[in-house]
C-alpha cells in the first residue's frame, strides 16, 4: 500500500500538488476557476505553450535551444510586415518558411556538424537579434488594417467560446505527442537523447534525427509567431526577449530531464499550464507582479529536485 | 588508419604554430585591434583603449567567476541578476546606513545567493543550468521586489567619485578587473582549491575516487562566482550612479559568449583566466571597434554571433587534432 502511494505520487506528484495549488486559490478567489478565467490563462500561455512543444523534441535528444525567443521576435516582425506588402496567406507562408529554415540551419550546426547546442543557440540568439534590427531597419512594425483583417482569426477571435491560439495550443500538443509517441521519428528522438552511441549502433542515422528536430523547433516558433502577430497586432524588436528562457522553464517544470531520453509533450503541457496558473493565481491573490517571478524560482528548484529524488530513491545527492 | 594520420598531422606543426593554435583567441585579438587600427583613425589611441579596458570590466569580472564555475564542468545563468540586486541594495542603503556598509550587505547578498546556487546544485544533484535558471528569474523578481520598478539613484555623489581615479588611462574599475583576473589565476594554477576543481571538471569520478570533496569545491566556486557578480554591480553602481532594475539582463549571456570565446570549455576541466581574458577583451574590442566605424547595431549582434560559431569551429577542429 505504501509502495502504491509512492509510485503514484512518484508519476504524478507533480499533478498533485498543482491539484492542491489549485484548489486552495479557488477557494480563496471566487474568480479563479470561472471559465472567463481560465481561457484568459490558456490565451497567454498559449504562445510559450506552442514554442515548448517543438522544444520538448530538442530536449529529449538531450540538446537545448536558446534562439526561439530571438526567433520569435524576428518572424512576429516577419509575419507582421509581409502581411502589410503581400497579404495574411502569404505572410503565413513565408512566416513558417523562416521558421523552419533558421531551425534547419541550427540542425545543420548542432546534429550534422556536431557543436555544442547551448554555445550555437546562444550564438544565434545574438544573431537573429541582428536580423531583426537589420530587417525593421530599428523601428516597430503595425498591421495596418487590423479592425479588417482575417488574420486577426489566430490570436484574438473564439471558436465555440474556446479561444483560437488555445485551440492552436491543444491541435500542436496533440500532433506533436503523436508523432513523438507513435512514430519511427518519435522513437529515434528518445533513442537519440538515451544513448547517442547505442543508437547510432542500431542503425539511426542520428545527426539526422537531431537535425530534424531543431527544425521542428523552428516550425513551432513560427505558429507561435503567428499567434503573436494576430494578437498584437504589431512587432517591437524586442518582443520575444526571455522567452526562450520561460519556454525552457516550463519544458523544465513538466520534468523532461535537460540530459535528453525522457520527458512527454504532455508534461510540458503541464509545466507550461502550471506557471501560467500560479502566476494568474497569485495575481487573483492580491500578491505584487514580481512575487510570481520568486514563486517560478521556487516552484522550478522543488520540482526537479523531488522529481529527480524520487527517480534516485533518496533526497540528498 | 585515421588516427595515424592526425597524429603525423599534428606532428607536423612547429611548436609556434601549436602555441598559437592552442591561444587562437589572443592570434584573433591582434587581428582584430591591428584591423580597426587599419580602418579607424580614433581606434589605437592612449585613450580610446583606456575605455576599452573600463568597457570590458564589468563582462570581464563576470567572466572571471564563470570561468572558475565552467572549469568545474557548472554554469551560472544568474549571474546578471546577482550584479543588479547587489547594485539596488549598494545604492539604496546607503541612505539608511552610510556608504561602505551599503556596499558590504550588496557584496554580502551576491555571495549569499551564488552561496545558495552552489548548495542546491551540490545537495540536489540538480544540473546547475536549471538551478541558476530558477535563479535568473527568482532574484530579477527579488531585484523589481526592492526598486518597485524605478531606478534608485544616488543621493550622494562622492558615490559616483570613487571609480574616477585614474592611473594613466586605465580606470580604477578596470585596475580592479585585472587584478582580479590574475588573482584568480593564481587560485587556479597555484592553489590546492584550483587544481582540484580541474579536476573535478575533467573527470568527476576520478576526483571522487581520489578524495576530493567535490560539493565543497562547486560549492566555493559558485559562491565566488556569485560575490564577483555583486562587486560588477557595485561597481556599475558607482560609474552610474544610478541602479536599475533591468542592469545586466542578459548579460550572462555575453559572460558565457566572451569565456567560451576564450577557449574554455563547457565541458569542464579546461580553460583558463588568461583565455577568458582574450575572450573578454576581443569581445570588448569588437564592440569598440564597429562603434567607431559607425556600423549599425545590428552588424555586432551578428559578427558576434558568427565569431562565436567559428569559434566553436576551431575548437572543434583543435580537439580532432589532438586526440
Amino acid at each position: 500500500m505504501q509502495t502504491e502511494v509512492k509510485a503514484f505520487l512518484r508519476r504524478h506528484g507533480l499533478l498533485a500538488g498543482f491539484g492542491l495549488f489549485l484548489i486552495s486559490v479557488a477557494l480563496s478567489a471566487d474568480a479563479f476557476l470561472t471559465p472567463g478565467n481560465i481561457f484568459d490563462v490558456l490565451r497567454q500561455v498559449s504562445i510559450t505553450g506552442v514554442m515548448a512543444v517543438g522544444v520538448t523534441f530538442v530536449v529529449i535528444t538531450g540538446r537545448l535551444d536558446l534562439s526561439v525567443g530571438s526567433l520569435l521576435t524576428l518572424l512576429t516582425v516577419i509575419v507582421v510586415d509581409q502581411h502589410n506588402t503581400s497579404g495574411p496567406a502569404m505572410a503565413i507562408l513565408i512566416t513558417l518558411a523562416a521558421g523552419i529554415g533558421v531551425g534547419m540551419f541550427n540542425g545543420v550546426l548542432v546534429g550534422l556538424v556536431g557543436l555544442n547546442a547551448l554555445i550555437v543557440t546562444l550564438a544565434m540568439l545574438s544573431f537573429l537579434q541582428g536580423l531583426v534590427l537589420f530587417y525593421s531597419g530599428g523601428s516597430n512594425v503595425n498591421v495596418q488594417n487590423a479592425q479588417t483583417t482575417w488574420f486577426a482569426v489566430f490570436g484574438r477571435h473564439d471558436l465555440l467560446g474556446v479561444p483560437v491560439p488555445a485551440l492552436i495550443f491543444l491541435v500542436t500538443a496533440v500532433i506533436a505527442a503523436f508523432v513523438l509517441n507513435r512514430t519511427v521519428f518519435g522513437r529515434q528522438v528518445f533513442a537519440v537523447g538515451g544513448n547517442e552511441t547505442a543508437s547510432r549502433f542500431s542503425g539511426i542515422a542520428s545527426r539526422w534525427t537531431v537535425f530534424w528536430a531543431y527544425a521542428l523547433s523552428g516550425l513551432t516558433t513560427a505558429i507561435a509567431a503567428v499567434i503573436m502577430g494576430s494578437r498584437v497586432m504589431g512587432a517591437q524588436n524586442t518582443i520575444g526577449q526571455g522567452y526562450e528562457l520561460t519556454v525552457l522553464a516550463g519544458v523544465i517544470l513538466g520534468g523532461t530531464s535537460l540530459l535528453g531520453g525522457s520527458g512527454s509533450i504532455w508534461r510540458t503541457v503541464l509545466g507550461i499550464t502550471m506557471l501560467g496558473f500560479i502566476q494568474n493565481g497569485l495575481l487573483l491573490l492580491g500578491f505584487p507582479y514580481y512575487v510570481q517571478w520568486l514563486v517560478t524560482w521556487a516552484v522550478i528548484i522543488l520540482a526537479v529536485w523531488i522529481d529527480l529524488g524520487a527517480k534516485r530513491g533518496r533526497i540528498l545527492a | 588508419m585515421s588516427a595515424t594520420t592526425s597524429i603525423t598531422k599534428a606532428g607536423g606543426h612547429s611548436s609556434v604554430a601549436r602555441l598559437l593554435m592552442r591561444n587562437h583567441i589572443w592570434v584573433f585579438l591582434a587581428l582584430t585591434v591591428v584591423v580597426f587600427s587599419a580602418s579607424s583613425p580614433y581606434f589605437l589611441t592612449v585613450n580610446n583603449l583606456g575605455n576599452v579596458l573600463t568597457q570590458a570590466a564589468f563582462i570581464g569580472i563576470l567572466a572571471i567567476g564563470m570561468t572558475m564555475v565552467m572549469i568545474d564542468g557548472e554554469i551560472d545563468l544568474s549571474v546578471g541578476a546577482i550584479l543588479a540586486l547587489a547594485s539596488a541594495l549598494a545604492i539604496g542603503l546607503q541612505d539608511h546606513i552610510g556608504i561602505w556598509p551599503a556596499v558590504f550587505v550588496g557584496l554580502l547578498s551576491g555571495a549569499a545567493l551564488g552561496f545558495l546556487n552552489g548548495t542546491l546544485v551540490a545537495l540536489s544533484g540538480m544540473h546547475s543550468f536549471i538551478v541558476t535558471l530558477g535563479g535568473l528569474i527568482g532574484i530579477r523578481g527579488l531585484v523589481f521586489i526592492y526598486t518597485g520598478e524605478d531606478a534608485l539613484m544616488v543621493s550622494d555623489f562622492s558615490y559616483t567619485d570613487y571609480p574616477e581615479i585614474y592611473l594613466g588611462p586605465v580606470s580604477l574599475t578596470a585596475m580592479i578587473f585585472i587584478a582580479l583576473a590574475l588573482f584568480f589565476q593564481w587560485i587556479l594554477s597555484s592553489t590546492r582549491h584550483g587544481r582540484e576543481t580541474y579536476a573535478i571538471g575533467d573527470n568527476i569520478d576520478a576526483a571522487h575516487d581520489a578524495g576530493i570533496n567535490i560539493k565543497r569545491h562547486k560549492i566555493i566556486n559558485f559562491t565566488l562566482c556569485g560575490a564577483l557578480a555583486a562587486i560588477a554591480g557595485i561597481l556599475l553602481s558607482m560609474r552610474l550612479g544610478t541602479a536599475e532594475p533591468n542592469a545586466g539582463k542578459v548579460w550572462e549571456l555575453w559572460t558565457i559568449i566572451a569565456v567560451v570565446l576564450g577557449g574554455t570549455r563547457l565541458q569542464g576541466g579546461y580553460g583558463s583566466m588568461w583565455m577568458t581574458i582574450g575572450g573578454v577583451l576581443t569581445l570588448a574590442v569588437l564592440r569598440n571597434g564597429l562603434r567607431l566605424l559607425n556600423t549599425p547595431n545590428y552588424v555586432e549582434l551578428m559578427v558576434m554571433g558568427t565569431v562565436l560559431v567559428l569559434a566553436l569551429l576551431i575548437d572543434k577542429l583543435l580537439s580532432r587534432q589532438e586526440a
